[in-house]
């Protein structure tokens, strides 16, 4: 396989509703700004660019079928090759790695990932009922037809299993919010604390609304080449920084559909098919899983993702890491719920299973410098979502997973500042970082490594 | 103490419009200035009508509409779905039926619904549970009436419950339901 190198990436500004603009537009701003960023002009990449793959979730909310040939078409790029992506909310996450893989295998030398979700057109409950479709509609769907009764089930589990607390949740999204704060493509810019989140109305319990994304409007892309592409577009004017982000991991993993159908494997199941190989290193790991398999654990049941452990291994052998949380810079982490960011700790080996919600509290993954109001006893080690993450940045399906490609090649090339006109989000001296896509209650999970090369 | 929601809902729905204010003449200042329009939003209704098959796992609503709740069960190994799946996941295996409905059940997972999708929203606050059943490997998404759902609370994890069945069966998952045995 060929080195891949992601350029340069552009985000709409998320919100609550984009009338101002049809879904074809609103993909043309970010990718009108990947563009620009790279200082050449939009005929010059047409001419340069091989083809793009295009990422939205649901064909109800835009009531549009086939509609990523018309946001191909309005960038100016037919007749090149397209096609789209699907897979929940890891649509986005999946796309970038179906544009690196058309690099990867030299069929193509530049290729756009874009992704868009435009959710207004209907009523928040609606919309919640077209997320919840994305279950098993003879089984799921009838009996609770809502995504975060879903997810909170998953957390009373974890809850009970591991003792998890609800105040360590909330400690994630006071986490987010606040880093949102100096986003400013972020739909949620504000200061919450601990008691905030708990007294925001109940959705799902334990889940209340600021544990909790919100549907948005808007759009992402990201502009992918070999080293042959970075040559052909500087040949053409174009302005690309070095050091280059290079994408030297990529992994994925599945799951059930129906949760209830996700097995419950012993000891020796999981410590020979999921455990991380830092974990399989560890004696003191092994006897403390062990210890949790004897008071009744299983793996994953509901209470963890499997998808995620199976995506996270797979990206952190291609990328050759070996103990995540000190090799990795920051991670922007799929948080649609604040237990899924704990759920996904562990799943990401950040942790072990069982301590993601003293993680979330510890402040290892939050960012230096900043006041986030809490007393958080371990320094930032690893920061989870510098840019707010879904919880706060908004969760526009099919983009979701691409605007963490585009901040985390931003973090990368330590243009933060440049972008966001604040340089508070800048990871310092960034050389290594994870996006994590996310798809219903853990079905499809990707996990991309960037690296600066 | 929760806070309850500081804004009304937003609803669709309006008042019906005829002729939209427009530049009488299509001058250049006219046409440059029709960019700053606000968009035109119009409602589009939508409904299906689809005819759904249960296929395979009919049997499972036929069972329910008659107090029985059946599972599926590997012929080889022995894995009992609580949830119907026509075939096992390990062996490939076509799988047979077996009958569950004595079973002793307990809470593995829940939580209560206090929003839901449109289809749910009347029935808001309601309790969605994981149903572990002794002898069975998975799990079933069910309904638990007979708690306070203003009162949820860990403990109900690992709780005792039966199944119930309505009378009139509707052929959906919600014809059997849970309550503390």
């Amino acid at each position: 396989m060929r080195p891949v190198y992601a350029i340069s990436g552009g985000v709409s500004k998320f919100a609550k509703s984009r009338p101002d603009k049809n879904f074809q537009a609103v993909v043309k701003e970010a990718y009108d700004y990947a563009i620009n960023d790279l200082q050449i002009s939009f005929p010059d990449f047409t001419k340069i660019v091989d083809g793009s793959v295009a990422s939205y979730f649901s064909d109800h909310f835009t009531r549009q079928l086939m509609a990523a040939i018309m946001a191909h078409d309005y960038l100016g790029l037919c007749p090149k090759p397209s096609h789209r992506v699907e897979g929940g909310g890891a649509t986005g996450g999946l796309c970038f790695q179906e544009a690196w893989k058309s690099i990867a295998s030299g069929h193509m030398d530049v290729v756009v990932a874009y992704g868009f979700e435009t959710m207004s057109h209907v009523e928040t409950w609606k919309g919640n009922e077209f997320i919840a479709l994305a279950s098993d509609v003879s089984f799921d769907y009838p009996v609770g037809g809502f995504y975060s009764g879903y997810y909170a089930m998953m957390v009373t589990r974890h809850m009970k299993e591991f003792g998890t607390t609800v105040e360590e949740m909330a400690h994630v999204s006071v986490k987010n919010h606040i880093n949102a704060f100096h986003n400013p493509y972020a739909q949620k810019r504000n200061r919450y604390s601990i008691q905030d989140v708990r007294d925001a109305p109940m959705v799902a319990w334990p889940l209340t609304r600021l544990d909790i994304c919100v549907m948005s409007d808007g759009a992402a892309a990201t502009i992918l080449a070999s080293e042959e592409g970075i040559q052909k577009l500087e040949k053409a004017g174009a302005k690309i920084p070095r050091p280059l982000v290079k994408i030297t991991g990529i992994g994925r993993g599945t799951d059930a559909m129906r949760m209830a159908d996700r097995p419950h494997v012993d000891y020796d199941t999981f410590i020979k098919d999921y455990a991380t190989e830092q974990e399989k290193a560890s004696s003191d790991t092994m006897k403390y899983y062990k210890k949790l398999w004897d008071h009744g654990a299983r793996y994953p049941g509901v209470h963890s993702f499997r998808a995620g452990r199976t995506a996270g291994n797979m990206a952190y052998k291609h990328a050759g890491i070996h103990n995540p949380i000190e090799e990795l810079d920051f991670i922007e982490l799929h948080d649609a719920y604040t237990s899924s960011e704990i759920q996904t700790y562990e799943d990401l080996g950040l942790c072990r299973y069982g301590e993601g919600g003293p993680f979330a509290a510890s402040g290892k993954a939050f960012l230096p410098g900043i006041d986030y109001g809490l007393k958080l006893p371990d320094k930032p080690t690893c920061s989870v979502n510098p840019s707010g993450g879904l919880i706060a940045c908004g969760h526009p399906v099919g983009a979701t997973g691409l605007m963490q490609a585009v901040f985390a090649i931003w973090q990368l090339q330590e243009s933060i500042k440049k972008h966001f006109n604040d340089n508070t989000l800048q990871v310092k001296d960034a050389q290594k970082g994870a996006i994590h896509s996310h798809a219903g209650t853990g079905t499809y999970v990707s996990v991309s490594i960037l690296e600066k090369e | 103490m929760t806070k309850l929601p500081n804004k009304q809902q937003e609803t669709l729905g309006g008042t019906i419009v005829h002729n939209l204010p427009f530049p009488r003449d299509t001058t250049p200042e006219a046409l440059a200035w029709l960019k700053e329009m606000a968009p035109i939003q119009i409602e589009q209704p939508y409904s299906i009508t689809y005819l759904h098959s249960y296929a395979q796992d009919s049997p499972w609503f036929a069972g329910l509409s008659n107090k029985k709740i059946l599972a599926n069960q590997d012929p080889e190994s022995g894995y009992v779905y609580a949830t119907p799946r026509g075939h096992d996941m390990h062996s490939g295996a076509e799988t047979n039926w077996i009958d569950i409905t004595e079973n002793e059940a307990v809470i593995h997972a829940f939580t209560v619904c206090h929003f839901g999708s449109e289809a749910f929203l009347d029935q808001t606050p309601y309790v969605l549970v994981q149903v572990e059943f002794e002898g069975v490997d998975t799990l079933l998404l069910s309904r638990l009436f007979g708690v306070d759902p203003m009162e949820a609370s860990l403990d109900w994890i690992g709780m005792k419950i039966k199944p119930q069945f309505i009378r009139n069966s509707k052929l959906k998952p919600t014809d059997v339901y849970f309550i503390p045995a």
